[in-house]
């Protein structure tokens, strides 16, 4: 993917070339393109007269930033103890299944990308997957199809 | 100043100074494998561990990190608490790195020649000390290597794992590496680290290779001093 240049240095400048906030400028970077392009991270590196070792170091540090490309919806399963209990790995399992993808990776569509995560605090709902920022709750391996499609018909 | 006693031998020394500086200096040998003088402390090898009891209580603390303050009483250095914990330091730290020399020795000493742990198989010699990461940035000054990732994965690393624009090529990681972690190889006029192939200078006078092009540059650069004097090689200067 082709980085602006421009774009990046508006980023810079909106948190006035400060290097403390260089997590604030990738996470907006990250925003824009669905991860951290290695033009980029050199760039504001270099822009922020940092190491560009620094930014890699903080890159691969944070779950949050991501150096390969991402697919358009997250699915975030949680794994939690009470998540785990209801049968969340069956739940992982289904979508591993459905979407051709293991934990971690990302569909060759680019629409999915598949994660764990170790609680989200919903826990009466176990098993809860949440999908970008709306959560499903008790789902079973049928509704895993369903999550799916609904994202999928909404292309 | 302060007085208090290390392995009964009453010693002085200034408020805040580390620990291990002070028993240095008096001769007490305490192991370690993440410091150096010329770069200081970094509380990561875990090895120098020693026992400080105070007016309250004792307790177990890296003595690199660990400033002499006036609540100290006594140091032990080599209690049975103390080899203990550096056993167990030592312990892991052979489970991480069974392949290192340098552990299998420090480690036989306390009486480890197999660890208990589950041995890694991917991680070298390396015990993520954060030396040679520390002399490439307040030593040589480029910072072209540094701790990438985290938890089982934590390397050491160029950024985005290969060659990196900012490496010198000047070996100075791999010369303070405790493990001898650090590859490098030079052959033919090349020198291979961190993925990258540097040419190496000939010395006009002797015909010698001896450091790479890259490294002349960066100091003739940061110096003013020509390239033409740095070529020629440090014996024939």
């Amino acid at each position: 993917m082709e980085t602006d240049r421009a774009k990046l240095d508006n980023t810079i400048a909106k948190y006035g070339n400060d290097r403390s906030l260089l997590l604030s400028m990738f996470q907006d970077i990250q925003r824009e393109y669905r991860y951290l392009p290695k033009e980029a991270i050199k760039y504001v590196c270099e822009k922020l007269n940092i190491p560009v070792v620094k930014g890699y170091e903080m890159a691969t540090f944070y779950k949050s930033l991501s150096l390969v490309p991402r697919g358009k919806h997250t699915i975030h399963v949680c794994m939690g103890t009470a998540c785990h209990l209801k049968g969340a790995p069956g739940v992982l399992e289904a979508f591993e299944r459905d979407l051709k993808v293991k934990r971690g990776g990302t569909t060759e569509d680019m629409l999915f990308t598949l994660e764990s995560v170790n609680c989200l605090g919903a826990c009466a709902l176990a098993p809860l997957v949440r999908v970008d920022e709306k959560d499903f709750g008790k789902v079973n391996q049928t509704s895993v199809k369903n999550i799916i499609d609904e994202y999928k018909r909404g292309e | 100043m302060v007085k208090f006693k290390i392995d009964n031998k009453v010693v002085e020394a200034k408020e805040g100074e580390y620990l291990l500086d002070v028993a240095r200096r008096y001769g007490f040998s305490i192991p370690t494998l993440c410091h150096h003088e010329a770069l200081g402390s970094d509380g990561r090898c875990r090895v120098c561990v020693v026992e400080v009891k105070t007016r309250w209580r004792k307790r177990i603390v890296t003595s690199c990190l660990f400033p002499v303050s006036k609540d100290i009483e006594e140091v032990y250095t080599a209690s049975e608490d103390v080899k203990l914990v550096r056993r167990t330091v030592l312990e892991l730290l052979l489970a991480r790195c069974p392949e290192s020399d340098v552990i299998r020795y420090m480690a036989a000493k306390y009486g480890i020649t197999e660890p208990r742990y589950k041995k890694d198989t991917d991680k070298g010699k390396c015990i993520l000390c954060n030396m040679c990461v520390r002399t490439c940035e307040n030593i040589v000054g480029v910072s072209a290597i540094g701790i990438i990732g985290k938890g089982p994965e934590k390397k050491i690393s160029p950024p985005f794992r290969e060659a990196s624009d900012a490496c010198i090529g000047c070996g100075a990681c791999v010369a303070v590496c405790p493990t001898g972690h650090i590859f490098m190889e030079d052959k033919d006029g090349i020198r291979l680290i961190w993925r990258k192939r540097f040419e190496l200078a000939v010395c006009p006078k002797c015909g010698r290779y001896h450091a790479p092009v890259e490294q002349l540059e960066f100091i003739s650069k940061k110096t003013n001093v020509p390239m033409e004097e740095l070529l020629v090689c440090t014996n024939c200067r």
